[in-house]
C-alpha cells in the first residue's frame, strides 16, 4: 500500500491539467468539452432542475438563517452565499457510504448529505456542539480549526482502502486552509498511502479579510501535482463543471487511482460570518463583477434556453424555499434549551471518575437552588 | 534456570519493559484486527527503541505502518481511521517530537466524543516515549504529561515496570478513549516477570499501586521515577521511616482515592515526578489531597519535580532530575527532620 519509490507516472497530473474547467458561462451558454462532457452526459434537463433547486433552497436556507441570527436566535451563521455550486455539484455525486469531513460553511453539503434543516441549528443556536450523528449521515461534525479535517478525511479514506471498499472520503476546505500544516500533511498521507480521498478546495478568494494572494501566489490546484495527486481547477460557480470534476475524482478513488485535488474557484459574497464586516475590506467593483458570474443565475437561463424554466417551475421552486425557509425558522425556535448537567455528558466514552465526582458535586449545588419557596 | 522453569509454569515470563510492551501490542494486533500500529521507523527499523521489533514482519504494512514525517499528520490520519472504526497506535518518537500533534490531540482526538455527543468514539492510543536521564540532546527527554492531563477527554497513563507496560498497553488498546501512553525510556531495558494474563483480578487502568506499604510518609510517583521511589524508601528505612511508596500509573484520570487512603494513614505527602513543578501532576495531587484530608496532613505536601526551566543539556540533567537524595531532602522536610531548606530564607 506504502509507495515505496517516487512516482514517475506525470501522465496522468499532465491529463487531468490545470486548464480552468467551465461547461456552462456565466450568460448560461453550455461550453463544450470533449473531456469533461462523457462525464456528466446523463445530466439532462430533469436533473439541471433538480441541483437548481438544491441551490435555490440552500440559498434561501442561507438567508434565512442570517435573519435569525440577526433576531437575536442563532449565536452566529456563516454564509455560502455565492458558494451553491460548489457545495451542491460536489455533494450530490457522493453516494451514502461516501463520508465527508468539512469545515463549518459547508451547510449546503449538510443538505445534500441528508441533514434535516432543524439540524443545521443546534451548534449555531448553542444548544448542542453537533447537529446530528455523522454516521447518521456520512458527514463528521464540522471541523472549525482550519484544516485539521483534512487529515482526518485522508485517515477515513486509508481506512476505506484497508477494508477493501470503494467508498471515498470526501475533505472540504477553503483557500486560507491551504497555508495550514495540516492540509499539507494530509496531502502527503494520502499520496504516500494512496488514499482514496478528494481534496475538495473551495477558493471563496478570502479568508476572512485575508484575500487569496496572501495564501498562494499560483493558482492553488498547482500545488496538488508536487505531492503527486493530480489536480483539476474548475469553474466553482458552474454546478455542472464542479460534479464533472468531482465525478472524474470519484471514479479515480474508487478503482484504487488515489487522491485527487479539485480548486473551485468561487467567491464568498457574503461576510466571513454574521459577526463580520466586509465594507471594510472588500472592493465594491470586485465584488460586483462576481454578482455577475452567479451560479444559479446561470442554471437558470440554461434552463429558459431549453425553455423548461415554466412559470409552474418556478412557483413550484419558490414554494419549496418558502417551505424550507418556515421549517428552518420552526426548527430552530423549537430547540430546547439543554439541561444543566449534560455539560458533563459524553466527554469520555467510559466511567470516568473525576467528570462524575465533579457532576455529583454540581448537582448538589444546583439543588441548593431547587425547591425554594 | 529453575526460576525459569517456574515462570514458564506460570505461564509467565522474563523480559525488559521494552520487550513487554512489544509483547502487548502483539497480543492487541492478534486479538482484534481493526487494531493497527502507525510512526515514524515502526516498521523496518522497528522503532528507535524497538518497541515495534518485528511486528510489521509478522502483522504485514497495513496493520504496522511507517507514517511520512509528521507527528499532526498521524495523529489526524488516526482520527479518520477511528471514525471509521479502527484502533489506531500511534508512536510519537521521543516527548519532545508531539507539539506538532498537538491540536489533533488536544482539539479533535480529546473532544470528539463530546463534539459528536457520544455517537464517534476516539480509541487511539498514542504511545510516548519520555523523561530524561539517558544523555540525550534537546527534545529527546521532556515530561509533557500535564498538558495532556489538563485537557478533558484524554486519559493519561504511564507504567514503571514490564509487567504493568504489558497488561496496560493492552486495556489502553482496548479503552474506547484516548489513551497517552507515557513510557519511561531510561526503564525500557529494566527486566522483569511478565505473564499475558489479563482477568477480572487485573487491576484497572485507571487504578494507582501501593507498591510498598509504609506508615510515616506517602509517596506518590509514577512511571521512571517510580524506581527511585523505592529505592528511597529503602534507604529511609534504614533511619527508621517508614514510606509507602504509590505508583499511580494513571495521570487522568487520578485514583485521589488510593492516595488519600495513604495519606489518612501517614499524614503526610511527598510527590516526584521529573515534569517541571508549576502547574504540574504534583499541584493537582497536592492541592486535592488537601481540599480531601486537610485535617489528616501533619506537614505541608512536599514537591519534587524538574524545575521550572527547559530541559537542560546532558551534562547538567543530574541537577535536573529528582534522585534519590532529594527524595530523603523532601522526607526530612515533610517529617520536620534537618534538611537543605532548614534555616533557608532566613
Amino acid at each position: 500500500m506504502l509507495r515505496t519509490t517516487a512516482s514517475e507516472e506525470h501522465l496522468e497530473t499532465e491529463l487531468l491539467g490545470l486548464d480552468f474547467v467551465q461547461l456552462l458561462t456565466p450568460d448560461g451558454t453550455r461550453v463544450m468539452n470533449p473531456r469533461f462532457d462523457p462525464v456528466v452526459a446523463d445530466i439532462g434537463a430533469e436533473e439541471l432542475k433538480a441541483l437548481y433547486e438544491d441551490m435555490v433552497i440552500v440559498r434561501r436556507i442561507d438567508t434565512e438563517a442570517t435573519a435569525l441570527q440577526r433576531q437575536g436566535q442563532l449565536g452566529l451563521w456563516p454564509p455560502l452565499l455565492g458558494q451553491e455550486a460548489a457545495q451542491i455539484g460536489s455533494a450530490r455525486t457522493l453516494r451514502s457510504d461516501d463520508f465527508v469531513f468539512t469545515s463549518y460553511r459547508e451547510n449546503g453539503v449538510a443538505y445534500c448529505r441528508g441533514a434535516s434543516l432543524t439540524e443545521l441549528m443546534p451548534v449555531w443556536r448553542g444548544t448542542a456542539s453537533s447537529g446530528w450523528n455523522p454516521y447518521d449521515i456520512g458527514m463528521a461534525t464540522p471541523a472549525v480549526i482550519i484544516g485539521a479535517q483534512t487529515l482526518h478525511a485522508t485517515g477515513y479514506a486509508l481506512g476505506c482502502a484497508i477494508d477493501g471498499v470503494d467508498s471515498v472520503a470526501v475533505a472540504y476546505f477553503g483557500d486560507g486552509a491551504t497555508s495550514q500544516g495540516d492540509v499539507n500533511e494530509a496531502m502527503v498521507f494520502a499520496a504516500s498511502f494512496n488514499a482514496p480521498v478528494i481534496f475538495f478546495c473551495q477558493n471563496n478568494q478570502w479568508a476572512i479579510s485575508e484575500p487569496v494572494g496572501l495564501q498562494a501566489q499560483r493558482p492553488i490546484a498547482e500545488r496538488a501535482p508536487g505531492f503527486g495527486i493530480p489536480s483539476m481547477r474548475v469553474d466553482g460557480n458552474d454546478v455542472l463543471a464542479v460534479m464533472a470534476a468531482t465525478r472524474v475524482a470519484l471514479e479515480r478513488a474508487r478503482s484504487g487511482g488515489g487522491p485527487t485535488f479539485i480548486e473551485a474557484v468561487t467567491y464568498r459574497m457574503g461576510p466571513h460570518t454574521t459577526s463580520d464586516d466586509p465594507s471594510r475590506y472588500v472592493d465594491p467593483d470586485v465584488q460586483a463583477g462576481w454578482a455577475a458570474k452567479d451560479p444559479i443565475a446561470r442554471v437558470e437561463a440554461l434552463l429558459d434556453s431549453l425553455g423548461v424554466f415554466t412559470d409552474e417551475f418556478r412557483a413550484s421552486i419558490q414554494a419549496k424555499s418558502d417551505a424550507a425557509a418556515k421549517e428552518l425558522r420552526a426548527g430552530c425556535l423549537g430547540l430546547p434549551d439543554p439541561e444543566p448537567l449534560t455539560v458533563f455528558d459524553n466527554v469520555f466514552a467510559t466511567r470516568n471518575s473525576w467528570v462524575e465526582r465533579q457532576k455529583s458535586q454540581y448537582a448538589a449545588y444546583l439543588a441548593t437552588f431547587g425547591g425554594a419557596e | 534456570m529453575t526460576e525459569q522453569r517456574t515462570n514458564e509454569a506460570r505461564g509467565s515470563q522474563t523480559m525488559t519493559l521494552s520487550k513487554a510492551i512489544n509483547s502487548g501490542l502483539r497480543r492487541a494486533l492478534e486479538d482484534d484486527p481493526k487494531v493497527l500500529l502507525m510512526g515514524e521507523d515502526i516498521g523496518t527499523l522497528g522503532g528507535v527503541f524497538r518497541v515495534t521489533d518485528g511486528l510489521q514482519r509478522d502483522f504485514g504494512d497495513r496493520r504496522v505502518m511507517d507514517a511520512p514525517l509528521a507527528e499532526s499528520g498521524i495523529l489526524g490520519t488516526a482520527v479518520g481511521l477511528a471514525f471509521r472504526g479502527f484502533r489506531p497506535v500511534c508512536e510519537i518518537q521521543f516527548d519532545g517530537f508531539i507539539y506538532p500533534a498537538f491540536n489533533q490531540i488536544v482539539a479533535q482526538i480529546a473532544k470528539l466524543h463530546y463534539r459528536t455527543q457520544g455517537a464517534v468514539k476516539m480509541p487511539i492510543t498514542i504511545r510516548v516515549p519520555f523523561g530524561g536521564g539517558i544523555g540525550a540532546v534537546e527534545h529527546h527527554s521532556e515530561s509533557p504529561e500535564a498538558y495532556f492531563a489538563h485537557t478533558a477527554g484524554l486519559r493519561v497513563v504511564s507504567c514503571s515496570n514490564p509487567q504493568d507496560a504489558h497488561t496496560m498497553i493492552r486495556q489502553a488498546i482496548a479503552c474506547d478513549d484516548p489513551v497517552l501512553f507515557f513510557e519511561p525510556k531510561r526503564r525500557y531495558w529494566t527486566k522483569g516477570e511478565v505473564s499475558e494474563h489479563i482477568g477480572p483480578d487485573t487491576l484497572s487502568l485507571e487504578k494507582a499501586r501501593v507498591v510498598k506499604p509504609g506508615t510515616d510518609v506517602t509517596l506518590v510517583s509514577y512511571g521512571p521515577l517510580v524506581m527511585t521511589a523505592m529505592d528511597a524508601a529503602l534507604a529511609a528505612q534504614d533511619d527508621g521511616v517508614s514510606i509507602e511508596v504509590i505508583d499511580l500509573r494513571s495521570l487522568a484520570p487520578i485514583d485521589f482515592e488510593t492516595v488519600e487512603a495513604s495519606v489518612r494513614k501517614t499524614g503526610r505527602l511527598v510527590i516526584t515526578h521529573e515534569a517541571a513543578q508549576f502547574g504540574g501532576i504534583g499541584a493537582e495531587i497536592a492541592a486535592s489531597i488537601t481540599e480531601r484530608c486537610f485535617d489528616y496532613l501533619q506537614a505541608a505536601p512536599a514537591r519534587v519535580t524538574g524545575f521550572d526551566v527547559p530541559y537542560p543539556a546532558a551534562k547538567l540533567e543530574e541537577h535536573f532530575l529528582p534522585n534519590l537524595d532529594r527524595l530523603l531532602d523532601a522526607v526530612d522536610r515533610v517529617m520536620y527532620k534537618r534538611n537543605s531548606l532548614t534555616g533557608w530564607g532566613k
